[in-house]
């Protein structure tokens, strides 16, 4: 629970409307403080209006009918509603009429508007009532006292006063009840897109954000993350899958080449020596193995580039044209090997690539058709160039065991060599690395059943017409 | 004339520039170009490669192209821009298209990628000195022993008769015969021939070759096509 509140006042939407709230507060605070001042500063001046008032008129009667009419005045009005009040007294201070009952001293003394404490003439002893009164001296000596009872006046102002403090109590409370309601609507998601993003980062790729099903903002934002989620999962697991794989492809022939070496060194070792024919033998063995190693390097190097998306070329390249030069390089070693290699196209399709990238490409599909797509008794390699719609397809196929459906989208990763070639030669990237050239050109590899074979398509976008001519480049192949 | 065909590789005696400032690569090609026959200098920063070029008298000079101080490419540049022509093989670890392409660009005349095989290197070196000798590449007539290539009539005859040749397989021998003598790697047959920049794993040229030899030396008493072990061919008229 620490946690919790610690949290909630470290969130920046909670500090926010923590902020919003002090500005209401302080606005509500200020607005009723205005009111009551003003209401006070009315009310005020509106009792001294009225006392100023009868104060003259009494004046005006003490001065045109004398004492005794002033007297009989004050004691009739001194009758009517209990808050006037009045008093007329001697200069000695004794009280001669009036309904006051009770007035400190020294307020007869001063003169003009004061704020006293007063007894009403029919109030019991002990009580005191609040008065504004003026204090206005009579020639001849005599003190008139006219004055409001301000009791009302004292209430209205508590009310303003109490309305102040309950709107600012009012505003606190509803500014923690929206921070309340920030934190649960929109805090608690991203928190629970952090908690996710931790556990991630502790190593379970698998966790996803949960989805409230309101298709919200945060619900849309839930999802992106979510897809991002499920392809970085895929990358690190294909990552993994590759370094499994690696290890397994680089590691093998690295300890064959160590055994030999070592055994070699034995022989040496125990006096039996190696003749030079076997000397020589475990040298080139070793040689060929190292090349084989640096062979799966640079492809996987080149991979790795294509699918950065570095050496995406614009050659204008003729595909049948390609395709012929690259029949023709391999058709004698097919031959060797017992398949018949055979390339033909339907027109001309000009596409635009990297020559380089893509003629290794090629090289690639046709090697693997020939290592992999024959039979016992030998095998048929066929290359076909045409155009489909935007694309300029290449398509090779053999007639060898093929490859089952659920397996054709995992060859196109790296590395993975199905088990039953294994133990052929190859490095396992030459499909990996003609679908990342595709995929670079903005194209795609396919791989289909040529019932009985395999048969690989790669699709480039065509070229537009007058691109720049790869044959021109010189440099390349 | 084309260059006598009877000296065979690695009995030129040249005189290489080494720029490498690894060490121990440097320390192993040294050796096996003395082994070789050849002499080599040594200079283990860019500054210094420039220096010993500058003083001459080099047939090759092998540049790395990750140098301290100068490095490779600017090296050549530098060196050609003094109008020095000396036939520069460039090293690099980098050994995708586009960088042969800029070091080739920078003047160098062979480009050559990390890891490599030394019988490569050499392949190349003595190529490369062939060359800087001006050896006459655009005669028409290619002659090694009694093997005749006609570049204009685009006819091969050996003792008189003539053999019927696919174009690539006339290409293949032309290339060979214009290196006559020299120990031709498979790479460099796959850059001159096919131009191609890149290994393949099977041994697609040693077909072509076995099926070119069928044609210019299995009807014949001395064979002129010799395969040298762990590096390459070799064209060359019999002893």
């Amino acid at each position: 629970m620490t946690q919790t509140t610690h949290g909630l006042f470290r969130s920046a939407a909670f500090r926010l409307s923590l902020f919003y709230l002090a500005v209401f507060a302080a606005f509500a605070g200020a607005l009723i403080a205005y009111m009551a001042w003003s209401t006070r500063v009315i009310l005020a001046n509106e009792t001294r209006e009225t006392i100023a008032a009868e104060t003259r008129g009494l004046a005006e009667q003490y001065a045109t009918d004398g004492i005794q009419r002033l007297v009989e005045a004050v004691a009739k009005r001194s009758q009517g509603p209990a808050n006037a009040l009045y008093l007329i007294s001697s200069f000695s201070g004794e009280s001669i009429t009036g309904n006051i009952a009770y007035l400190p001293l020294e307020t007869l003394k001063a003169e003009g508007y004061q704020r006293v404490p007063y007894r009403h003439t029919g109030d019991a002893s002990d009580i005191t009532r609040e008065a504004e009164v003026r204090v206005f001296r009579l020639t001849g000596g005599f003190v008139l006292v006219v004055g409001r009872d301000i009791a009302e006046r004292v209430a209205v102002e508590r009310i303003l006063w109490r309305a102040g403090v309950f709107a600012v109590l009012l505003t606190l409370m509803l500014a923690v009840a929206g921070g309340i309601f920030v934190r649960m609507r929109i805090l608690k998601p991203i928190d629970a897109m952090s908690d996710t993003a931790r556990a991630i980062m502790s190593g379970d790729l698998s966790n996803r954000v949960a989805l409230s099903g309101s298709s919200d903002e945060f619900d849309r934002l839930g999802e992106s993350l979510n897809a991002m989620l499920a392809r970085i999962e895929a990358l690190v697991r294909g990552m993994r899958e590759v370094t499994d794989n690696v290890a397994h492809d680089l590691k093998t022939p690295l300890t064959r080449m160590k055994a030999r070496a070592e055994d070699a060194l034995r022989a040496i070792e125990t006096g039996k020596g190696l003749d030079e024919d076997a000397q020589r033998q475990v040298l080139e063995d070793t040689i060929r193995e190292a090349d084989d190693l640096i062979a799966v390097f640079s492809a996987l190097l080149a991979i790795a580039r294509a699918e950065a998306g570095e050496g995406a070329g614009n050659d204008r390249i003729e595909l049948g044209a390609l395709v012929a030069d690259a029949a023709e390089l391999y058709e004698p070693a097919a031959e060797d090997a017992g398949v018949k290699l055979s390339a033909s196209s339907t027109g001309e399709v000009f596409v635009a690539a990297n020559k380089a990238l893509l003629a290794r490409a090629v090289s690639n599909l046709i090697e693997n058709a020939i290592t992999h797509g024959r039979r016992d008794g030998g095998g048929e390699v066929g290359i076909h160039t045409a155009r489909n719609g935007r694309f300029g397809e290449l398509t090779v196929a053999d007639n060898g065991p093929g490859i089952s459906p659920e397996d054709r989208k995992r060859v196109l990763d790296r590395f993975v060599r199905l088990e039953a070639s294994r133990s052929r030669p190859g490095s396992g990237l030459g499909l990996s690395l003609a679908n990342a050239v595709a995929r670079l050109h903005n194209g795609e590899l396919e791989l289909n059943d040529n019932s009985p074979g395999l048969r690989v398509t790669m699709r480039l976008p065509l070229a537009e017409a007058g691109g720049r001519d790869g044959e021109g480049k010189g440099i390349g192949g | 004339m084309a260059v006598p065909a009877s000296i065979p590789a690695g009995k030129t005696d040249m005189k290489i520039l080494l720029v490498e400032d690894d060490t121990e690569a440097a320390r192993y090609i040294v050796k096996g170009l003395n082994e070789a026959g050849h002499a080599c200098d040594h200079a283990g920063n860019g500054e210094s490669g420039l220096e010993m070029a500058g003083a001459g008298g080099y047939d090759v000079a092998i540049i790395d192209r990750m140098l301290p101080k100068l490095g490779g490419l600017d090296l050549v540049v530098s060196m050609r821009e003094s109008g020095d022509t000396t036939p520069v093989l460039i090293l690099s670890a980098l050994g995708e298209v586009d960088d042969r392409v800029t070091g080739l660009r920078a003047g160098g005349d062979d480009y050559l990628a990390k890891p490599y095989a030394f019988s490569e290197l050499l392949a190349r070196v003595e190529t490369l000195a062939r060359r800087g000798n001006g050896a006459a590449t655009a005669d028409v007539r290619l002659t090694v022993g009694d093997l005749v290539l006609d570049r204009l009539s685009r006819k091969v005859t050996r003792e008189g008769q003539q053999i019927m040749l696919q174009p690539r397989e006339f290409r293949l021998l032309e290339y060979l015969m214009r290196h006559a003598g020299q120990v031709v790697t498979r790479t460099m047959l796959l850059e001159g021939v096919w131009d191609y920049h890149f290994d393949p794993q099977t041994n697609v040229i040693d077909v072509h070759i076995s099926r070119l030899r069928g044609k210019i030396d299995k009807d014949f008493d001395a064979p002129l096509l010799h395969t040298v072990r762990g590096a390459g061919y070799v064209l060359r008229e019999p002893e």
